[in-house]
């Protein structure tokens, strides 16, 4: 059994993944966006999100004890090593894969900090204050573009359903429960991801009629990024991401 | 001028404009003003628009490379900003009667030009250190000249514009001076940067006053406050002791200081190339305009959806 600051140290390392892997992909769209409104709310979403990345980073490199830094977390593991959701490191796709893949997470990511704020450990619980903040804006831009997109021409209206049926399959695992994740509920340190649920299927069933697109009925749900095994995407992303760090591992920038 | 107005009111007209000019008034979008001055500046604002937004492009280049979190998230915001300046200054032209449909249609089919310095390509972190420091270091010799200029949209934009372009000068160089504090190969890297961003970095400031196509109606109507080389000396002799600090030499043999003048002296400029590049042959021209196009109509869809929704909202609400 982990001790518990081993435990706090996988459960950050994880917020921190999903955060960093996401923000990545969100900064692809420097200079590709729709308008250039859009690439510079795109990138701000982006911004946010290495913000928060390098926060949960140094708190798990604090409780690791080891000395190492936010910058060793983000860049000097392997694929395997990392723990985001595989809808993190979903490719961009067009805007509205782009889109849909914002607000499922940010409205799970709602709903995850909206609990976190109450954990037991003051570090979590201040992080999360802080981070719906700024998951409120993402949530609220997504939803926004859901319904433009969706009750926008037919094309749009296409291409955002596409959207969601295509990365519906990666909801699954937000709501599944480790045993990291039970361990750290059982002390009322961690979030209890099953509950939340119900809140996020009713949530997003609300955006998506507004935009008059439907709840996709699939079932088969992919899951394997709290243990590591990822899409072939991340690999890949790592490769580009990591190269300097990689390439000069004593260069200090 | 329209056909109905007659030649003596515009005569009054002009003479009145040229009077508040020179008294340094400044221009606003709802004054009278001749024609010739509303396309001169709609030339020169759009062009400095359109520079903001092509430029994303060569450090957009390295984003998603960037070799620290602090270094990505100092890059994305810069990045930001210059597309937030691109953002108010095609505004600021709006005011002159132009739309950005317009002015991107003109930047796209090359009518409109950008900065010359972005047809050349950002090929390792390096050039991230030296796009802040060096390009946006001429840039900002040139811009705190223009926040006096005399069309006030234009002359606010630049107050604004200055005050997050210096941050952005400092974020350049300190990535110079990390890497030259840093390994053999990181010292290397920072001097080739140095080597290809220099030179193109000073024609910047356009051709000498001598062969300056624009300027004499420019500085009489105070849009341009001083001139391309005064502004280019004004940047060397800044820059080059910037270099000394932090070991850097600059690429120019005959640089040096001249006592007499109280500036650095410096060797010619390959003019050649300057109008090479502009005239289209460039390394990155194509690639920059395809680019832009790609983006542009990739998201044509998503502007159309937009548009959909605002109709079906407005009959909605009626």
């Amino acid at each position: 059994m982990a001790n518990i600051n081993e435990l706090k140290y996988t459960y950050s390392l994880r917020i921190a993944d999903n955060a960093w892997i996401l923000s990545h992909r969100l900064s692809e769209w420097c200079s590709n966006g729709p308008l250039l409104e859009e690439d510079l709310a795109l990138t701000n979403i982006a911004l946010d999100l290495i913000g928060r990345a390098q926060t949960f980073y140094n708190y798990a490199a604090q409780l690791e004890g080891k000395g190492k830094t936010a910058d060793d977390l983000a860049y000097r593991r392997n694929e395997r090593q990392y723990y985001n959701n595989l809808l993190a490191e979903m490719p961009n796709g067009n805007f509205a894969d782009t889109i849909a893949r914002q607000l499922l997470m940010s409205v799970y990511e709602y709903y995850f900090f909206m609990s976190l704020q109450n954990s037991k450990d003051e570090t979590f619980a201040a992080l999360a204050v802080k981070t719906l903040k700024e998951v409120k804006y993402h949530m609220a831009h997504a939803a926004d573009w859901t319904v433009r997109l969706g009750d926008g021409t037919e094309e749009s209206h296409e291409k955002a359903q596409q959207a969601i049926d295509n990365l519906w399959m990666y909801t699954g695992e937000l709501f599944e429960a480790d045993e990291t994740d039970t361990a750290l509920i059982a002390q009322g340190l961690g979030v209890d991801n099953p509950s939340l649920h119900s809140l996020w299927e009713t949530h997003i069933k609300n955006v998506l009629e507004e935009a008059t697109l439907r709840l996709p009925t699939a079932d088969y749900m992919q899951t394997g990024g709290r243990k590591g095994v990822h899409t072939e995407h991340l690999g890949h992303m790592l490769g580009e991401m990591q190269y300097l760090q990689r390439a000069y591992p004593d260069a200090k920038w | 001028m329209s056909i109905n107005t007659a030649p003596a009111i515009d005569d009054a007209r002009l003479s009145k404009f040229e009077e508040s000019v020179q008294r340094g008034d400044a221009v606003e979008p709802r004054d009278w003003m001749p024609e010739a001055y509303r396309r001169h500046l709609i030339r020169q604002i759009s062009q400095h628009a359109h520079s903001e937004v092509i430029g994303m492009q060569p450090e957009g280049n390295w984003i998603t490379r960037a070799p620290s979190i602090r270094a990505k998230q100092i890059l994305l915001a810069k990045i930001q900003d210059e597309g937030g300046h691109g953002l108010y200054l095609y505004s600021a032209a709006e005011t002159l009667g132009i739309s950005r449909e317009e002015m991107i249609e003109q930047l796209q089919t090359g009518k409109a030009k950008y900065s010359n310095i972005f047809n050349y390509p950002t090929l390792t972190w390096a050039d991230i250190g030296a796009i802040g420091w060096l390009v946006d270091g001429a840039a900002i010799v040139n811009q705190v000249s223009l926040q006096r200029t005399s069309y006030g949209p234009y002359s606010r934009a630049m107050v604004r514009i200055c005050k997050e372009e210096s941050f952005h000068q400092r974020q350049g160089y300190e990535i110079m001076a990390t890497m030259m504090k840093g390994t053999p190969e990181q010292r290397e890297m920072a001097q080739d940067a140095m080597n290809r961003w220099w030179w193109p970095s000073l024609m910047m400031f356009g051709p000498h006053d001598s062969d300056s196509p624009h300027s004499s109606d420019a500085f009489r109507w105070k849009i341009k406050r001083h001139s391309n080389d005064e502004l280019r000396t004004k940047f060397i002799d800044k820059t080059v002791q910037q270099a000394e600090v932090i070991g850097l030499t600059i690429p120019d043999p005959e640089l040096k200081w001249n006592e007499a003048t109280g500036h650095y002296d410096h060797g010619e400029i390959n003019w050649e190339e300057f109008y090479r590049v502009i005239q289209g042959n460039g390394q990155c021209n194509k690639q920059r305009i395809a680019h832009h196009k790609k983006a542009h109509n990739d998201g044509a869809w998503v502007r159309a959806a937009a548009e959909a929704y605002k109709v079906k909202q407005a009959v909605k609400n009626n």
